[in-house]
């Protein structure tokens, strides 16, 4: 009857989002009365394993497996399943970032269970089974009723709180017979973008649009983004344009994002582009023009040229930090 | 080879969607239909790939779950470049039974690279591709931001985070594209529209299957406050609300 909740890593280290992770699983194991079981693939160390046990998790199963270090969407189901067959889970949680949602629909077919992908809440109700996630774009938010018997519920990054909760775990070593007929994912080069924090992971983002005139200008929004530690972002036809690198295009066909600040920059805020960051628990809006989308979007508002306005605030930021 | 595009038809993208009488569903009096935007893109590349003749493509048939309502959408697909397409009689239920309905499809079609986009703008559901292959027992590779073939050979680019992995797979699998797929949505020209009506669009009744999930309600997103505006000469008051009111710094 457990929750299995399965904590990627990263290079064998977690990052905040594992511990979302678990604090959800726990938070739901609560709602069932029952235990957290977390699953790790990947050369983790037992100290590493052991944090999972500080959001909740009673039982770490360690699986160390050369077989598996690059992700293989089919065997990593595989393995998880037999996992969660073996601990009688009924609920699974996954992250919905790229593994999860890879894993996910094959775990579902595996185990026959309905899923319930973007949650941002804990369950709304334990019988019938409902969960709380985000439709049209973040226009909307459904209950959606899970059937089966076993639930899959792959959540938002950034949408729950980390809840300290001490659970004494133990780690559970195990070495599953990996089918290598399964294994059909070569991978042939890898290229990471070293130093710079991961847009999905930032707590702040400063974002730039077409408002910012010219790719010369983007030094004040970058040195805004070092003082402050976040990402930098854009919009599309900052992309589009080549001004920004593709990576930084957030909105509907970019990424998705959900920072607990956002700050737009010369950014009108079209549908799409807002579409990729309404779930951002704070919005600062800077543009020219008052009657902008963005800025019944945004909690805060500078109407004023972005050239101006971005010095100065850079300037703000420095004397805040004396 | 031949190549199968799964699409969803999809309000577009600037609707104002309001919900249906009881809000267990959404009122699409007015709403203009069109290809969810990532089955666009991956529409594209399949269609990229077909022109050209190093790729071992030889065709691109389109699929879609839906009532017949759905065929204006599914003949823009045509109007595009598809060859022909086929449609699934019944209503989206979810995920579960539209995966279903396609992988019965294929089963009997034989298909060797199958593209889904990874999302739909509707339901933001991110399952159909992988579940298709799983019910196939076939690999499937996700968050695929570039795709082609070296010597017959499916080569792509698969999104980690912070940053890409180039992956080799064989066919039969299922690609679940994202952006960078294709560079921008190909449009039908005025040729293609008169030609997608002749083109084929098999109907094909659905098998018995029990969605495993369902809608019951929709609700808006909470209200934000109005925005509060600070002068533009005055910036550090930005950054006191920032850090005493919002928390956030």
């Amino acid at each position: 009857m457990s929750v299995l909740v399965y904590t990627e890593n990263w290079d064998g280290k977690f990052k905040k989002l594992s511990f979302e992770l678990v604090s959800y699983a726990t938070g739901v194991a609560k709602m069932l009365s029952t235990t957290v079981t977390a699953v790790s693939i990947g050369k983790v160390d037992d100290a590493e394993l052991l944090k999972l046990g500080n959001y909740g998790a009673n039982k770490i199963i360690n699986i160390n497996n050369e077989q598996l270090t690059a992700l293989d969407s089919q065997t990593y189901a595989s393995v998880i399943s037999e996992i969660s067959r073996k601990e009688n889970a009924s609920v699974i949680i996954i992250s919905n970032n790229n593994t999860g949602k890879a894993i996910a629909p094959r775990l579902s077919v595996r185990l026959k269970a309905g899923v319930g992908s973007g949650v941002s809440r804990l369950p709304l109700n334990i019988n019938p089974f409902t969960v709380y996630k985000r439709t049209y774009s973040g226009n909307a938010f459904a209950h959606l009723v899970i059937n089966s018997d076993i639930k899959i519920l792959t959540l938002a990054q950034n949408s729950f709180d980390l809840i300290e909760s001490q659970a004494n775990a133990t780690i559970e070593n195990l070495n599953p017979t990996v089918d290598g007929s399964l294994l059909k994912t070569v991978v042939k080069d890898v290229q990471k973008q070293s130093g710079k924090i991961l847009l999905t992971d930032a707590d702040i983002v400063v974002s730039g649009g077409r408002g910012m005139k010219s790719p010369d200008n983007w030094p004040p929004l970058v040195e805004l983004a070092n003082l402050l530690g976040a990402a930098t972002a854009c919009s599309r036809p900052v992309s589009d344009e080549g001004w920004r690198p593709h990576e930084e295009h957030t909105g509907q066909t970019g990424k998705i994002i959900a920072p607990n600040l956002y700050i737009a920059v010369g950014i009108s805020g079209a549908t799409q582009h807002l579409a990729g960051i309404s779930s951002s628990k704070y919005i600062v809006a800077i543009n020219t023009d008052k009657d902008a989308p963005i800025f019944e979007a945004a909690q805060y508002g500078i109407v004023g040229d972005a050239m101006k306005v971005l010095p100065k605030l850079v300037d703000a930021v420095k004397e805040l930090r004396k | 080879m031949k190549i199968l595009v799964c699409i969803s038809n999809v309000p577009d993208t600037t609707t104002k969607i309001k919900f249906a009488v009881g809000n267990a569903s959404i009122d699409t009096t007015g709403i203009q239909w069109v290809i969810n935007p990532w089955d666009e893109l991956s529409l594209t590349r399949a269609l990229e790939l077909k022109d050209d003749t190093t790729s071992g493509i030889k065709s691109v048939t389109v699929i879609h779950v839906g009532p017949a309502a759905s065929e204006p959408t599914i003949r823009k697909a045509l109007a595009i470049g598809a060859d022909d397409a086929i449609r699934i009689n019944a209503e989206s239920a979810d995920a579960w039974f539209v995966a279903a309905q396609i992988a019965e499809v294929i089963k009997k079609e034989q298909f060797d690279v199958i593209m889904c986009g990874i999302e739909s703008s509707d339901y933001n559901g991110s399952m159909v591709g992988g579940m298709i292959s799983e019910f196939l027992g076939i690999p499937s590779v996700s968050a695929v931001s570039g795709l082609k073939f070296e010597n017959g050979q499916p080569v792509m680019i698969r999104e980690i985070d912070g940053g890409k992995e180039v992956v080799a797979i064989s066919a039969p699998f299922v690609a679940i594209v994202q952006k960078g797929i294709a560079k921008e949505p190909r449009i039908a020209a005025m040729r293609g529209i008169m030609m997608a009506r002749s083109k084929t669009v098999k109907i094909i009744e659905p098998v018995a299957v029990e969605p495993l999930t369902q809608i019951v309600e929709f609700e808006k997103p909470a209200p934000r406050a109005a925005c509060k505006f600070i002068d533009a000469e005055n910036p550090t008051q930005l950054l006191e609300l920032l850090q005493n009111e919002a928390k956030v710094i």
